[in-house]
């Protein structure tokens, strides 16, 4: 008896090792290889064309004195200082307003959710549109009240502004219904003895919501860095990294060092540098949040 | 849930005098105007974009501007498929992501049903081993999974060490393989199999069916929903995706959609009509799938544990 459990339990495990191998093969392929060799690579100066040679720190040293790729670095933390907090606001605003139970809500959530829905690329491309200097629907509107728009993406001042309006516009949906799911786990009684105790709303807000609300935030201040730093696709279609390089980032800057110029050994020590100034922002949203426990 | 707008709330429980009525109707009346307002700004890039589609060339660049075209013309969506390859790039674009879909959830689900329901050694050490993985930013494996294509061995043109071809490059391969067994479809899997019971599990097994039977007719069959919103998270992933395509890619007969939006607006002279028609012909599939499978989406949403 004890020996065919023994038996069966056997055959289960063999199994599931069969059932997580495709994964675990994938996984090691085009993760773990990857990532010890980006590591290994930045050390070389790999050029696809000539052989690859060993040449320690050199792409490291060249990278401190690089100052476009440090200018490229300025211009994604500005980017994520002003998109990453603007981000958390309105969506958690929009999921407080969206949680309301009254007809059509779900239309309402539809269309805030939309946006969420299109690619970065066709978002930008119909941006591109919307910011027409003389044509655009925004400076049309903003015409109606005697303003005389600016050309958006051509001025250096307005360029990045713009980058944060629209990759708001397309990720404040999926934030909301993360939101919402956060806000419809917070007890009710909650709020309901704060009631009795004579709790103004505002006064719930900050000592109920959004302290409850905490994991939530936490997690969606974390994919938002995450994606902040790594901007590209947006910036590359509404600006092509212009005016004046105040939209280049770095992720652009080693899709062109590694595959237009084709310096990967180079472009990998910079994804590297990027990588780890990811990890310090995460950390510090981490003891800024004070997750003690993790999010997945 | 608290369905009053602040002010009146709690005061209105026991008589209503004409005032909380008021205020409950000042409330409901507030929420219209500001969730109108909210949603409109939210709508109107689709909107305008249609509109601009569908306008005569001319009425495009008109001030002040105009709402409604004098007549509706489908000439920048004939462009749009005569001057770009526009049906090449939505065919190929569509092959990646299908192919995607359902890679991600075979591979996804068989490997989330095994963490989730069968007991082994390596069970958590491996599966908590993926999910720090999710961590890494994409731009760190980038180049690496660009070598490691290109090295392939025996795959296009290669030796047996991965040199002399182009390996896995410039084909469908590099980009479907690389994400066909995503971290997040196995973990959104194995949490959907958690809450499923064991028991139907010992029950088949005693009848002396197999583990991929158990799987594949048993289990399976229940995670209806979770696939459903697997599908539109993998699909939207596979069909937006940008410059992983662009890298791998370098056949223009191999371009994606998101690519080919780009030849409209390569050129100085940008050509609106035709680019509007594009941008909105790539979002079409995404919004079809999301509308045919919006009840399981949100049901996933709530689900997937994302709420943490």
């Amino acid at each position: 008896m004890l020996a065919s459990i023994g038996k069966l339990n056997r055959h289960q495990e063999k199994m599931a090792y069969v059932f997580i191998t495709p994964t675990l093969l994938l996984f090691a392929i085009f993760t773990v290889i990857p990532v010890v060799m980006a590591l290994y690579l930045s050390f070389t100066n790999y050029d696809v064309l000539s052989r690859m040679d060993w040449v320690a720190l050199d792409n490291y040293k060249r990278l401190f004195k690089d100052s476009l790729y440090w200018t490229t670095f300025k211009n994604v933390i500005f980017y994520s200082i002003i998109f990453v907090p603007l981000n958390i606001l309105f969506s958690l605003g929009l999921a407080m307003l969206m949680n309301f139970k009254r007809f059509g809500i779900r239309l309402f959530r539809t269309l805030n959710y939309l946006p969420t829905l299109t690619s970065a690329v066709a978002a930008a491309t119909v941006w591109i549109w919307l910011l027409h200097p003389e044509f655009g629907l925004v400076n049309n509107i903003l015409g109606w009240f005697g303003i005389t728009g600016p050309a958006w993406l051509a001025q250096t001042e307005t360029a990045m502004p713009s980058i944060i309006m629209v990759t708001l516009w397309q990720s404040i949906g999926s934030n909301m219904v993360i939101y919402i799911a956060g806000l419809q786990g917070v007890p009710d009684y909650l709020y309901e003895s704060a009631k009795l105790d004579g709790a103004s709303a505002f006064a719930r807000f900050r000592y109920i919501t959004w302290p409850q609300l905490r994991p939530t935030t936490f997690l969606i201040s974390t994919m938002a860095i995450i994606g902040a730093l790594q901007l590209f696709d947006q910036a590359f279609v509404l600006t092509q990294g212009g005016p004046g390089n105040v939209t280049k980032t770095p992720v652009y800057l080693i899709y062109q060092q590694g595959f237009k110029q084709l310096q990967m050994g180079y472009a990998s020590a910079q994804a590297f540098v990027l990588a780890i100034a990811i990890l310090i922002f995460s950390l510090i949203n981490m003891r800024i949040n004070k997750a003690e426990e993790p999010v997945v | 849930m608290d369905t009053t707008i602040e002010p009146n709330a709690g005061t209105g429980r026991l008589s209503k005098p004409p005032g909380v009525v008021f205020g409950k109707v000042a409330a409901a009346a507030l929420f219209y105007i500001v969730a109108i307002l909210i949603a409109a700004a939210m709508f109107l890039p689709f909107f305008w974009s249609l509109i601009t589609s569908f306008k005569p060339s001319d009425e495009i660049f008109s001030v002040p501007l105009r709402w409604l075209p004098s007549h509706f013309t489908l000439e920048h969506y004939i462009k749009a498929f005569t001057t770009v390859s526009f049906g090449l790039y939505f065919k190929n674009s569509v092959i990646l992501a299908v192919a995607g879909v359902i890679a991600n959830l075979f591979f996804g689900s068989l490997a989330g049903y095994a963490f989730a329901k069968l007991s082994f050694r390596g069970n958590m050490p491996i599966f908590r081993t993926l999910l720090a993985a999710m961590m890494i930013p994409g731009i760190v494996t980038m180049i690496p999974s660009f070598y490691v294509l290109r090295h392939f061995p025996l795959l296009g043109g290669n030796d047996l060490f991965g040199s002399g071809g182009m390996g896995l490059l410039n084909s469908f391969w590099g980009i479907i393989l690389p994400g066909a067994s995503g971290t997040f479809a196995v973990f959104f899997m194995r949490q959907f199999f958690l809450t499923l019971p064991s028991d139907m599990m010992e029950v088949a097994r005693i009848e002396g069916c197999g583990e991929f039977r158990i799987f594949w007719n048993i289990y399976l069959p229940l995670t209806k929903p979770a696939l459903a919103t697997l599908s539109i998270f993998t699909f939207q992933a596979g069909w937006n995706s940008f410059l992983w395509p662009m890298i791998v890619l370098n056949d223009p007969d191999k371009a994606t959609i998101q690519m080919g939006l780009q030849a409209f607006s390569y050129n100085n002279q940008t050509d609106y009509g035709p680019m509007m028609a594009g941008a909105l012909i790539a979002i079409l599939p995404i919004l079809v799938l999301f509308l045919l499978l919006q009840k399981y989406f949100v049901q996933g949403i709530a689900f997937s544990g994302i709420k943490g």
